[in-house]
């Protein structure tokens, strides 16, 4: 069995709108060193497009998307680890 | 019929050459706005945009024309609550769920896109000069004032173009 992922961040964007919680999985990961696990939770809607897009784009990876009761959902992102 | 010949319209509809130096074709990272408008629900959209882009790694240049130069005027954003004469039915509401959903300002959003990304703010020389303003008299996240065909060379081959 794999380990369970660590969590170094848990951001709690509910109540916050498009673009909002991507910004602040952006700004979280900026501060965040290489390597480490961040989760960002949106009730927006369109973080279930754009924050997986972005994180492909950013060349981070997204470990993984839970939903969470009334819509809204909790998604965990490791930040890359530049060759 | 009116002395036209089939062979006439031929050559009238015959395609023109490329003139030599041809527009770059329209590949640049990079989006650019012409922002006219400075009522709420427009500066929202713009910011929102220049956001999306800045962080899907594109470049901004937004360029602030008329309405949209004057809504950046040092703090006339704290206090201006002016929406499209066209929504003028939808203001009461929209300023009543901003306010209830604490809805992030556009002032905030742009901030927040030149922090992750590349934004270049830049104001009008025309609108300046017409409403005697300086650099000095806008908020200080407009980058400088420049002159239409500055704005123009920088556009022309933005992947995208927007006028808000």
């Amino acid at each position: 069995m794999a380990s369970p992922v660590m969590i170094t961040r848990e951001i709690d964007a509910r109540g916050s709108y498009c673009p909002g919680p991507l910004m602040e999985l952006i700004r979280g990961l900026k501060s965040a060193l290489e390597g480490e696990v961040i989760a960002v939770i949106s009730s927006d809607p369109g973080s279930k497009t754009d924050i997986p897009l972005w994180v492909q784009k950013s060349g981070n990876e997204l470990i993984e998307i839970e939903s969470l009761d009334g819509g809204a959902a909790r998604f965990i992102v490791r930040k890359h680890v530049r060759k | 019929m009116f002395g036209h010949t089939a062979q006439d319209k031929q050559q009238q509809l015959a395609p023109l050459p490329a003139p030599a130096e041809a527009t770059p074709p329209a590949t640049a990272n990079r989006l650019a706005i012409v922002l006219f408008s400075g009522t709420i629900d427009k500066l929202m959209s713009a910011s929102i945009m220049a956001t999306g882009a800045a962080a899907m790694g594109m470049d901004v240049e937004i360029f602030l024309t008329n309405w949209g130069a004057l809504a950046f005027r040092r703090g006339d954003y704290t206090s201006n609550t002016r929406v499209s004469a066209d929504y003028a039915d939808y203001r009461g509401t929209l300023l009543e769920q901003m306010a209830a959903k604490k809805v992030t300002s556009w002032m905030e959003n742009l901030e927040g896109a030149k922090e992750i990304g590349n934004v270049h703010i830049t104001a009008c020389s025309h609108t300046m000069t017409l409403f005697d303003l300086q650099l000095s008299d806008l908020e200080p996240i407009v980058d400088e004032v420049i002159g239409v065909a500055a704005f123009i060379e920088g556009a022309r081959d933005s992947a995208m173009t927007l006028y808000i």
